[in-house]
């Protein structure tokens, strides 16, 4: 997994609430078996028409907005389907952040897996950065891990909370996988405790 | 004495393998249910990483997401080019690293969520995990099961543990008797009317009191699989007599003195009195009258009996969603829910393919024919299911009402495969989610109960159901 540290991008607003990993990543792109390519697809169907030409005034087909890095976006982002090819296609696109006032739980630990930091600040503050976002391509907001501050790009300074294993793995680019496996034999000790107390399990 | 424990506190307890100090916990994996969509990359991580599935013995795959719903599917030229390679990439994950499979040739093959219930895997005080946001149907059974991403999905093949917080407890409870034609399906619509789909974030739900009591197992894993659309990480309900008669006797339930044990066992897990709960939402069971959505969000929810509303009924973003899913739907603020003519019903989906579901449906369609020029198709949530209906003779109340009787898999519900909307055609759905897309490019699904579901494929618009069962009385 790439690290994440320190990023500063054009960030590209979504205001609509409740956008979910089918809007995200619609399901005729799920039949891959990679991780990667899916970038080009990503929100596909408010991105592209039927005939597959882009949508002019979809955020991203824009010309301030097609290097975004970062998106603010309206509440519960991610909702729906555990897809993680939803984060896969943000990273894939170049996104390495999403900021909003909330994000559905598997969504949220998904981009985490990913090297993407999805942040949560209240309401007020998302609704700055919106603006902030909304201003285009000179408005470059910056996203510190190390020190968990969103600077908007007049300056404005917004302080957010993340997990400190998942900030750690974050910052350090590790594979959870190796780290659990380091704790092999304590799964050893509960499987022989469990293989007593619940043998039909 | 110990403090008070919700049923999630002691599920969560017994599984605990590590906690750190930040409170970062390591949780041991009971059953782990694969399909074909969300593993690929992560059996290909493990083989890259030239890592070992640690329980083969507690890992069950099928395919059911892809798979055709038509007869002759067995020939794999029927699937597209790339959900052939999907699930032949299942096939052969399934043999090389030794999991248990049910390929769509076998009969027991179906809806993941509903083959682990049907086989036994699923068993009550266990923690189950799938790379598919619908486990938390498995909660019906007392079991802590939820939805994980596929490099959780290869966390757990390596190690059978998952890296996970604990959740806050959310106690939902339906009071009293549901009136008649009202469901399991309109009981869990309502619950995420009232929170909202963002409602149970961060919470593991337990649904308790007389009416979701009196449910089936069926029905009770209706409520439960619906939980993520509140958002919520599971939803549970404490086993009890009826879970344990579901269980007896499946092929991987415990027998002779193991089930004796286990008996003993499960018969502990409930919310102790005085536990604490971190939220409560109570419905009355006599308010809840069977529902449908009319927009794109499955808290778009209301009783059959309303009209539609519009965008100034709602505040913030809200109202400009709303705005765009009237948009998408085709729907004007006032038109009654009940005048909203429909061109497809699909009947099936993990949420609302077992046997009790499609006997519901079948009793409404008894004798009756479906709306001329209706799409209409009922598609069992696995092979037993099926093979039950058929003997039971509900397939061929469908197949007389003018329906077609389809193959076990996920089907419309997610249109992976070749069963989907076309752009506006508007579809009556037992399935999970009206999201823009999600049933095919365009389509317009509403939500509803089987029952519900019929009483539409009879009148070729949403009908509320109760008229028709004065019809039969």
């Amino acid at each position: 997994m790439e690290k994440f540290t320190t990023l500063t991008g054009v960030a590209a607003p979504m205001p609509l609430v409740n956008i979910d990993t089918d809007m995200i990543i619609p399901k005729q792109f799920l039949k891959t078996i990679q991780r990667s390519g899916l970038g080009k697809n990503l929100f596909d169907e408010m991105r592209y028409d039927e005939k597959g030409n882009e949508i002019e005034d979809f955020v991203l087909n824009q010309p301030a907005y097609r290097n975004a890095e970062i998106l603010i976006a309206g509440d519960n982002f991610g909702c729906g389907s555990s897809r993680e090819h939803a984060p896969w296609a943000l990273l894939d696109f170049g996104i390495r952040a999403v900021i909003s006032t909330s994000f559905a739980d598997i969504f949220f630990n998904n981009c985490f897996k990913n090297g993407i930091l999805p942040i949560v600040l209240p309401e007020d503050q998302v609704q700055y950065l919106m603006n902030d976002a909304s201003k285009g391509a000179n408005a470059r907001i910056t996203v510190d891990l190390e020190s968990q501050v969103v600077t908007a790009s007049d300056g404005t300074q917004f302080p957010f909370e993340v997990d400190a294993f998942k900030k750690h793995c974050l910052l350090n680019g590790l594979d959870d996988i190796g780290l659990t496996l380091e704790k092999v034999s304590e799964i050893d000790a509960f499987e022989g405790k469990a293989k007593t107390l619940y043998p039909w399990a | 004495m110990t403090a008070p424990k919700t049923l999630y506190d002691k599920i969560w307890d017994a599984h605990l393998v590590d906690q750190a100090d930040d409170g970062t916990c390591l949780l041991y994996i009971d059953r782990h249910l694969v399909h074909e969509v969300t593993s690929p990359q992560a059996f290909e991580g493990l083989r890259m990483a030239g890592r070992k599935v640690r329980a083969p013995n507690k890992t069950i795959a099928v395919p059911d997401h892809n798979v055709p719903t038509t007869e002759g599917r067995e020939n794999p030229d029927q699937m597209p080019e790339e959900s052939r390679i999907q699930v032949a990439a299942l096939d052969s994950n399934a043999r090389d690293f030794g999991i248990h499979y049910y390929p769509v040739s076998d009969i027991r093959q179906g809806i993941v969520h509903i083959v682990g219930p049907e086989q036994g895997w699923t068993l009550p005080g266990m923690t189950i995990v799938c790379g598919d946001s619908h486990t938390a149907t498995h909660g019906a059974f007392g079991a802590l099961a939820h939805g994980i991403g596929t490099s959780e999905v290869e966390h757990v093949l390596a190690t059978q543990t998952l890296i996970q917080r604990k959740a806050k407890n959310m106690k939902v409870e339906i009071t009293g008797k549901l009136r008649p034609g009202v469901t399991a399906k309109d009981i869990t619509l309502s619950v995420i009317g009232a929170t909202g789909t963002a409602g149970g974030t961060g919470h593991v739900i337990e649904y308790c009191g007389e009416a979701i009591r009196d449910l089936s197992m069926e029905g009770r894993m209706t409520v439960c699989n619906m939980a993520i659309e509140g958002g919520a990480r599971a939803g549970l309900i404490a086993p009890d007599e009826k879970t344990f008669e579901y269980v007896k006797g499946r092929p991987h339930a415990p027998k002779g003195a193991a089930w004796e044990a286990a008996l003993a066992y499960w018969q502990t897990l409930f919310t102790d009195e005085g536990a604490h709960f971190d939220k409560v939402v109570t419905l009355r069971g006599e308010d809840i009258a069977p529902v449908v959505t009319w927009g794109t969000s499955p808290e778009d929810v209301l009783p059959i009996t309303a009209v539609v509303p519009s965008p100034g009924d709602f505040q913030g973003g809200k109202a400009e969603a709303v705005k765009r899913s009237l948009e998408y739907m085709g729907l004007t603020p006032g038109q009654k829910l009940s005048d909203i003519e429909i061109d497809t019903v699909f009947i099936g989906s993990c949420t609302n393919g077992r046997i009790e579901d499609l006997r519901a449906a079948a009793a409404i369609l008894k004798g009756k024919k479906i709306k001329d020029g209706l799409r209409a198709m009922v598609v069992p949530g696995s092979g037993l299911v099926r093979a039950q209906a058929e003997e039971e003779g509900l397939a061929q109340i469908f197949i007389d009402a003018g329906f077609e009787w389809r193959l076990a898999g996920c089907s419309m519900c997610l249109a992976m495969n070749p069963d989907q909307l076309s752009p506006g055609e508007r579809c009556a759905a037992t399935s999970n989610r009206n999201f823009e897309g999600r049933q095919g490019r365009g389509g317009r699904t509403h939500l509803l109960s089987p029952a519900m579901a019929a009483a539409a494929a009879v009148t070729g618009r949403l009908t509320d159901v109760r008229d028709m069962m004065t019809e039969t009385v």
